[in-house]
């Protein structure tokens, strides 16, 4: 099997690729987001830290 | 010993370290078993003999659906315990099982609409299967809803734990939908009684794809807790350690 017959899926290629593009689309953005998340709230709890401490 | 290593897990503290050493296992397992599955579903199953290579989407659709449904009652059943024992870390992971079995969800019903067009010859049609996998989706985002409107974490927990509880009476209903009435949406074949009518070479990759989801979601779900626990336990002490390390 080449490479073009591959991707052609046997004249499926729009719903097969769309399918497995959205799957991935779906499982990256998951991860993503708790990834930006913790980053967010560590810097946030440090400078709520911060703050408390000078105020102290 | 058993005992003591489930009591220090129930700790936030510990639950935060743990989860952190065990994210990057889950997640390389998770990749191994999908490349997997992908190679075996995408290059060496043969096509179907009525539907050629579209049914190809199957190993994302079922994979998604089975995934539905299992997180969900993953989120209630923690639920129950948060509401029963006032376990917190069970409240954590109900509440962050939410997004992740949306998100489930709507893959299903997405990959469902592309592969029934070809079908089908139609996106949707309103049959018990798809109806009761879109009524599953609205129940996630009423949870996540709900969640969101109330400012207690703890009390948001509670009425986020009922509203999941009451709605476990339509994953029964999504299950035998395609027995009880007459739907378009074809029936089971891998948990059907006696010999799945699906061939091996089909149900390899299946199986392969079902298991990494099933990784995916505990690595997703620890992180997404992680963060619930990190929010819920900003003023403790071991936190602000953890920031001051940094």
């Amino acid at each position: 099997m080449n490479l073009t017959e591959f991707l052609h899926m046997g004249g499926y290629a729009v719903y097969v690729w769309t399918s497995y593009g959205i799957a991935l689309l779906i499982l990256l953005i998951n991860i993503v987001l708790p990834l930006r998340q913790r980053r967010k709230l560590l810097t946030d709890i440090a400078r709520t830290a911060r703050r408390a401490r000078r105020e102290s | 010993m058993f005992n003591n290593f489930f009591h220090r897990l129930a700790s936030p503290r510990h639950f935060y370290r743990i989860a952190g050493a065990l994210i990057p296992w889950l997640a390389g397992a998770c990749l191994l078993l999908s490349m997997a599955g992908l190679y075996y579903g995408l290059v060496v199953a043969p096509p179907d003999y009525q539907q050629g290579d579209s049914y190809r989407i199957m190993f994302i659709h079922v994979p998604a659906a089975w995934m539905s449904l299992f997180i969900y009652v993953v989120m209630a059943g923690t639920g129950a315990i948060g509401l029963i024992w006032r376990m917190k870390l069970a409240e954590v992971v109900a509440i962050s099982s939410a997004p992740i079995g949306a998100s489930f969800t709507f893959l299903a019903l997405v990959t469902g609409s592309i592969w029934g067009k070809p079908m089908w010859g139609t996106w949707w049609v309103w049959d018990a299967r798809l109806t009761s996998e879109l009524i599953l989706l609205f129940l996630y985002l009423g949870v996540i809803a709900l969640h969101g409107a109330i400012e207690d974490r703890r009390i948001a927990a509670r009425a986020v734990a009922i509203l999941a509880l009451v709605g476990v009476i339509n994953i029964p209903i999504i299950h035998y939908s395609v027995e009880w009435w007459n739907t378009l949406h074809q029936g089971p074949t891998v948990t059907k009684f006696g010999k799945p009518s699906i061939d091996i070479s089909m149900l390899i990759p299946l199986l392969l794809m079902a298991l990494a989801f099933k990784l995916y979601y505990a690595f997703v779900v620890l992180m997404r807790a992680r963060c619930e626990v990190l929010e819920r336990e900003r003023n403790a002490g071991w936190v602000r350690e953890l920031v001051e390390r940094r």
